[in-house]
């Protein structure tokens, strides 16, 4: 059997069998935070960017949420792959955590316009 | 989760289909089944013809229905006898909290049908989504379920990148896990656009439940002001509080229908009683893919129009296409069918991928399985062969429960769910690969009996071919499939014996 390159495609093995035996309590504990990075920092994002977007966009209010909404779930899929991709949990955090205050802080000021603005 | 982009995506897709593997398995399945909603639910009530039927009168006689039994309610909902559900059925809604009343009328009669008590194709509907839980405890568990799901599709794109030449390839006697993995990229790949599209409009069907804050944002939380500008419904006039007199209904349902072309499919009573009820006339879906229902209110004591439901504007149109894809109500026969398939190919990349899963762990030779893949393995099996044992044992309740049972329709569930509880254990119980071929059998036996009961309970002759064709066929496959697995373990065997050479080298990889 020609093996050239070898990819784990069914099981972890090299790098992450070493890292298991190595500390398997660490392992685990770095899977379970980004379990719920992904999770909560995911929802959080695509929450907060459909918000935004839903006052945002430019076109009637009925049209942007349902583009927002559309969009959302195609946001938290990306934002999951992000933080499983990255290499550090560090990086995934980060890399995640600076779209959410940067869509947190313009959804803080769209909702400021809407509250000051004439009724939508 | 390491060493490039790649390889954490592999990981990624082993794990996330493995957690949302048993859910979404069943999801698919019963989901698929539901393409033939009708069709099941005129075979679970064959007290009752398919044929056209009169809507106006039809409506008649349910709203006469709900004005004798619920006259107090804050809405009553008319669904007209269409020409594969013969029967009228009636809804009342008493409060936004308590679940919604309903009731099964004979269309000539308005009395309620003589029909069996079932749930009929609408059971395995509600599960799909629902999961036959409490609706928002279940629509978030299969929410959950889909979009890990979607992330699994995508991980499963980037870690496969001979995505067309796996389309030829499928390697069954190389190796058990060769076979195995062949057979979830052939499965997977073959169907990748409806796996795609069948899991993203799934979620966005009930998006607006899932991600809501859209709604928080631009309409302060009133989803029922954004369904009104969206142009899925019209507008709910609130009670006046004084008692009313309706202009009669069916020169305004007549009147409805002299605009639209479609068949006329539900009538709503809003406050109905009140000075203020409103009378909606809903038609079915123009052909198109948009989910979207040409819908007339009327003022209930006057007659006069207060609303149209408005043409569909961009964006809602494709969130309503979207759900028309998800749902396929556009599909003639034969797309119905491609649907079909597709689905069962869906099934069939989950099922593979499970028992990849179990496979790619197989202990060597003389090694005893761990905790975790004896665990998954009975869940692969009490899954993958105890729901279609858990849906025959359901067709076969169908018919051999009393016509006259209290409370039928509930046991019909309890035969699915009972059928498919006792599938599980036995599935934890039996050696592994004996259970596999047992439980097949059992699959297969079950299903092959449906259309033997049916014919010996029932008189409807020849009425049900294809439904009973469908049930042989699966019976069949079923059956083979166990014959196969213990005619393959058998030669495996065989030739372990024959051959006691050094232990194997692990499988768990691919080449590149």
């Amino acid at each position: 059997m020609r093996v050239s390159k070898v990819l784990p495609v069914t099981d972890i093995s090299g790098p992450l069998d070493r890292a298991r035996s190595r500390s398997c309590w660490r392992y685990r504990s770095a899977v379970a935070a980004r379990v719920g990075l992904a999770a909560f920092g995911g929802y959080a994002l695509a929450g907060l960017a459909t918000a935004f977007l839903s006052l945002t966009l430019p076109m009637v209010r009925s049209e942007a949420v349902a583009t927002a909404t559309l969009i959302s779930f195609a946001i938290l899929a990306g934002a999951v792959i992000w933080v499983f991709a990255a290499r550090t949990l560090l990086r995934a955090a980060l890399g995640l955590g600076l779209p959410i205050a940067l869509v947190g802080l313009g959804l803080w000021l769209a909702l400021d316009g809407v509250a000051m603005g004439p009724p939508a | 989760m390491r060493q490039g982009f790649r390889q954490s995506m592999a990981w990624l897709h082993t794990w996330a289909g493995l957690v949302t593997g048993w859910v979404m398995f069943a999801v698919f399945v019963t989901g698929t089944a539901t393409y033939y909603r009708a069709d099941l639910s005129l075979w679970m009530r064959p007290e009752l013809r398919a044929g056209p039927s009169d809507a106006i009168p039809a409506a008649e006689r349910g709203i006469a229905y709900l004005k004798a039994h619920a006259p107090k309610a804050m809405a009553w909902y008319v669904s007209a006898p269409q020409p594969d559900r013969p029967v009228i059925a009636v809804y009342w809604m008493d409060s936004l909290e308590a679940p919604l009343g309903q009731a099964m009328l004979d269309v000539e009669s308005g009395a309620p049908t003589k029909a069996r008590d079932t749930q009929g194709g609408d059971f395995f509907y509600r599960f799909h989504y629902e999961l036959q839980m409490m609706p928002a405890l279940g629509r978030w568990i299969v929410g959950a379920a889909a979009m890990i799901l979607l992330i699994a599709l995508i991980s499963g794109i980037v870690t496969h990148r001979r995505i067309f030449a796996d389309f030829f390839t499928f390697r069954r006697d190389r190796s058990a896990q060769r076979g195995w993995l062949d057979a979830h990229n052939v499965t997977g790949v073959l169907a990748l656009p409806f796996h795609l599209m069948i899991t993203y409009t799934g979620i966005v069907t009930l998006g607006v439940m899932y991600m809501p804050w859209g709604v928080t944002a631009a309409y302060k939380g009133d989803d029922l002001r954004f369904y009104v500008e969206a142009a899925q419904t019209t507008t709910w006039r609130p009670a006046a509080g004084r008692p009313g007199e309706a202009v009669p209904l069916a020169p305004l349902l007549a009147r409805a229908q002299g605009e639209i072309s479609e068949p006329l499919e539900m009538v709503i009573v809003n406050n109905p009683g009140d000075a203020n009820a409103t009378v909606v006339a809903v038609f079915e879906e123009p052909h198109g893919l948009a989910h979207q229902h040409p819908q007339i209110a009327f003022d209930a004591a006057s007659g006069s129009v207060v609303e149209r439901v408005e043409p569909l504007k961009p964006a809602a149109r494709v969130f309503t296409s979207f759900m028309g894809l998800h749902e396929a109500h556009f599909a003639s026969t034969a797309l119905r069918a491609l649907f079909f398939l597709c689905g069962l190919l869906g099934a069939a990349t989950i099922a593979t991928g499970l028992v990849l899963w179990t496979v790619a762990r197989a202990p060597k030779t003389g090694e005893a399985p761990g905790f975790g893949l004896r665990l998954v393995r009975g869940l692969n099996i009490g899954t993958i062969l105890g729901l279609p044992i858990g849906m025959a044992a359901f067709f076969l309740g169908n018919r051999l429960l009393p016509v006259d049972l209290a409370h039928r329709a509930t046991w019909e569930g309890g035969v699915f769910f009972g059928a498919w509880a006792l599938a599980a254990v036995v599935s934890l119980l039996r050696p592994h690969r004996r259970a596999w071929t047992e439980l097949g059998l059992a699959a297969g036996l079950l299903f092959g009996a449906v259309p033997v009961v049916g014919a010996l309970t029932t008189d409807r002759g020849l009425d049900f071919l294809a439904f009973d064709a469908a049930m042989l066929g699966l019976g069949l496959a079923l059956a083979l499939g166990a014959r196969k697995v213990s005619h393959y373990e058998a030669r495996r065997q065989a030739a372990k014996a024959a051959r006691p050479g050094p232990a194997r080298v692990p499988e768990g990889l691919v080449e590149a």
